[in-house]
């Protein structure tokens, strides 16, 4: 997995609440059996016409924002179903990181899985983002994890929390079905005493 | 011993390993995997020469994208990319030697029916698979996540899921409901009351009166929504109806074991003096029949009320309801009783089963759907639509219209090519009214299979109760 340490980019504004996974991803998209190839579908439904042209007006079709790496959205992002497709895509679309004033539980999960960063702040502070991102290219947001801090483009520092065992993991691009296996002494054990408990499992 | 709640009780039995920052390796007792989410994860097996640790534990059934109509064993009845995935799935099933109801099997359906259905769930189990909607085992009183594929080909390799616990939520429905309300209504319900990130963090128990006089199926029901409230998972304690249900199951303990399972399925319960981080209370005799006029899960009204306003709204809500309503097509002060429909969808893992197929039954018996209405029952599995068409339901929506298809997911999710064409609006019995889930610019209103049947016959969205 890709090392997540410090990241300065261009973030794009999204200011909608429950963004869920089928906007991100929409389901004609589920049917591919990789992991990559996704990015250009990214927010499909929203990005595109009905032809297939670009929508003008969606962010990610605004030249300040084809680049972006970060993307700042509204309350609950990423609600809805569980599909990893929706980090896939957006980590395929080059961002990296997601902050928004809270996150749907599994995409928050998935996110870690994949190398992306997602970051929970107060909605004063990802207000103060949202504008920061508004005001396009020229504005880079700088995200560091071992600090866990963002900085806007003025220099406005902003400190989020995130659990140590995730971090860690991010932080070293950890394979946690690796670090799992190391315990395997112990899933052992839990089964051997659920043989004798719980037979019928 | 300190008190403890149904989840605290799970969770406990569970933890394999316990690091000092508090992050566990929970076991998993059951893995359900269905074609869309798991082939990067057997790929991830493969790529790295990992087995799947437990594979009598792990069951597969393809759902999602298969098509509900008749010839379909035949993969060139099938989109390309679908029969792609099924095959995937038949030969991952194969390879790593999982318990596997392939398409041509009776026992196909939606993953999250057929495991309660053979048994596979049961109480005070770890139940996960790569779909949010796991959370429906809760009704058996078994912890049940829906996860991502990570974390599937994590469980295919280790039969463990890393995780922190989550915060105790109950939800309490007290009394008796009115006639006409139905689980699918408290659901919706307690989503519109604490919204869709309401449950965020959360593990709900649903307890109280009106939770307790409903059936397994209207249980299952329940619990299969916990995720729209954003909630983990959802959790009812097991009782009798629960020990009833499974009894005899195909994979349900015997004899002995039987027993054994017993003693400890009794006690599965939350102490008395259990504490919960969080306390929902609603009354069930103020339940009424609802359906979603917006997008999101939250949006929910009664059958009475009228479309709202954006500006009835408060903060980002403002902006998203506007956005809804524009999506929705709809005016606000309309009552939602005049809001006509093209499509009716009665099926998925909300509403799939067979006491879901009686109720919708019960409405349309000896009456025809409205002229030119596009009407779809696609059952849960393949013994829900066998038990069905013996009962004689089959027949009723027949004859009232509907067309009568084989198991699957179907219009739920509109993968397979049951979708709805931009504009249409459909009264579905499923779980998410996200823009675009039942087909790009397709309308999506919840509801239950009883209020999706009355719609049928009128043409729009219709209080089943005033139906003479
Ligand atoms: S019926 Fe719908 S919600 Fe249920 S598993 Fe299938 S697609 Fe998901």
């Amino acid at each position: 997995m890709d090392k997540f340490n410090t990241l300065t980019g261009i973030a794009a504004p999204m200011p909608m609440i429950n963004i869920d996974t089928d906007m991100i991803i929409p389901k004609q998209f589920l049917k591919t059996i990789k992991r990559s190839g996704l990015g250009v579908n990214l927010f499909d439904e929203m990005r595109y016409d009905d032809d297939g042209r670009e929508i003008p007006d969606f962010v990610l079709n605004k030249d300040a924002y084809r680049d972006a790496e970060i993307l700042v959205a509204g309350d609950n992002f990423g609600c809805g179903s569980s599909r990893e497709h929706a980090p896939w895509a957006i980590k395929d679309f080059g961002i990296r990181c997601v902050i928004a004033p809270s996150f749907a539980d599994i995409f928050y999960n998935n996110c870690f899985k994949n190398g992306i960063l997602p970051i929970a702040l107060p909605q004063e502070q990802v207000d103060v983002l949202m504008k920061d991102a508004e005001k396009g290219a020229n504005a880079r947001i700088t995200v560091d994890l071992e600090t866990q801090t963002v900085t806007t483009s003025d220099g406005e520092t902003m400190t989020f929390e995130v659990d140590p065992f995730k971090k860690h993991c991010l932080m070293e691009g950890l394979d946690d079905i690796g670090l799992t296996m190391e315990k395997a002494p112990a899933i052992d054990a839990f089964e051997a005493t659920a043989a004798q408990t719980r037979p019928w499992v | 011993m300190s008190p403890k709640t149904l989840y605290d009780k799970i969770w406990d039995a569970h933890v394999a390993h316990e690091a000092e920052d508090g992050t566990c390796l929970l076991y998993i007792d059951r893995h359900l995997v269905h074609e869309v989410t798991s082939p990067q994860a057997f790929e991830g097996l493969r790529m790295t020469g990992r087995k799947v640790r437990a594979p009598e534990k792990t069951i597969a059934v393809p759902d999602h994208n298969v098509p509900t109509t008749a010839g379909r064993e035949d993969p060139s009845n099938m989109t390309e990319d679908s029969a792609i995935q099924v095959a995937a799935l038949d030969k991952n099933a194969k390879d790593f030697g999982i318990h596997y109801y392939p398409v041509s099997d009776i026992r196909q359906g939606i993953v999250h029916i057929v495991g309660p259905e053979q048994g596979w769930t049961l109480p005070g189990m770890t139940v996960v698979c790569g779909d949010s909607h796991t959370a429906t085992h809760g009704a058996f009183g078994a912890l049940a996540h829906g996860i991502g594929t990570s974390e599937v080909e994590h469980v295919l390799a280790t039969q463990t899921l890393i995780q922190k616990k989550s915060k105790n939520m109950k939800v309490e429905v007290t009394g008796k409901l009115r006639p006409g309300v139905t689980a699918k209504d408290i659901t919706l319900s307690v989503i519109g009351a604490t919204g869709t990130a309401g449950g965020t963090g959360y593990v709900i128990e649903y307890c109280g009166e009106a939770i307790r006089d409903l059936s397994m199926e209207g249980r299952m029901t329940v619990c299969n929504m916990a995720i729209e409230g954003g909630a983990r998972a959802g959790l009812i304690a097991p009782d009798e109806k629960t020990f009833e249900y499974c009894m005899g199951r195909p994979h349900a303990p015997k004899g002995a074991q039987w027993e054994a399972a017993m003693e400890w399925w009794k006690t599965l319960y939350s102490d008395d003096d259990a504490e919960w981080d969080k306390v929902i209370t609603l009354k069930g005799e103020d339940i009424a029949p609802v359906v979603t006029w917006g997008t999101s899960p939250e949006d929910v009204l009664p059958i009475t009320a009228n479309v709202p306003a954006a500006e009835d709204f408060e903060g980002g809500k403002v902006g998203a309801a506007q956005r809804s309503l524009e999506y929705m097509g709809l005016t606000p002060g309309t009552p939602l009783a005049e809001v006509e429909i093209d499509t009716v969808f009665i099926g998925s893992c909300t509403n799939g089963r067979i006491e879901d197929l009686r109720a919708a039954a019960a409405i349309l018996k000896g009456k025809k759907k409205k002229e030119g209405l596009r009407a779809m029952v696609v059952p849960g599995s393949g013994l829900v639509r066998a038990q069905a068409e013996e009962e004689g339901l089959a027949d009723i929506f027949i004859e009232a219209g509907f067309e009568w298809r084989l198991a699957g997911c179907s219009m739920c999710l509109a993968m397979n090519p049951d979708q709805l064409a931009p504009g249409e609006r459909c009264a579905a019995t499923s779980n998410r009214n996200f823009e675009g889930r039942q087909g790009r610019g397709g309308r999506t209103h919840l509801m239950s299979p009883a209020m999706a049947a009355a719609a049928a016959l009128t043409g729009r969205l219709t209080d089943v109760r005033k139906l003479s």
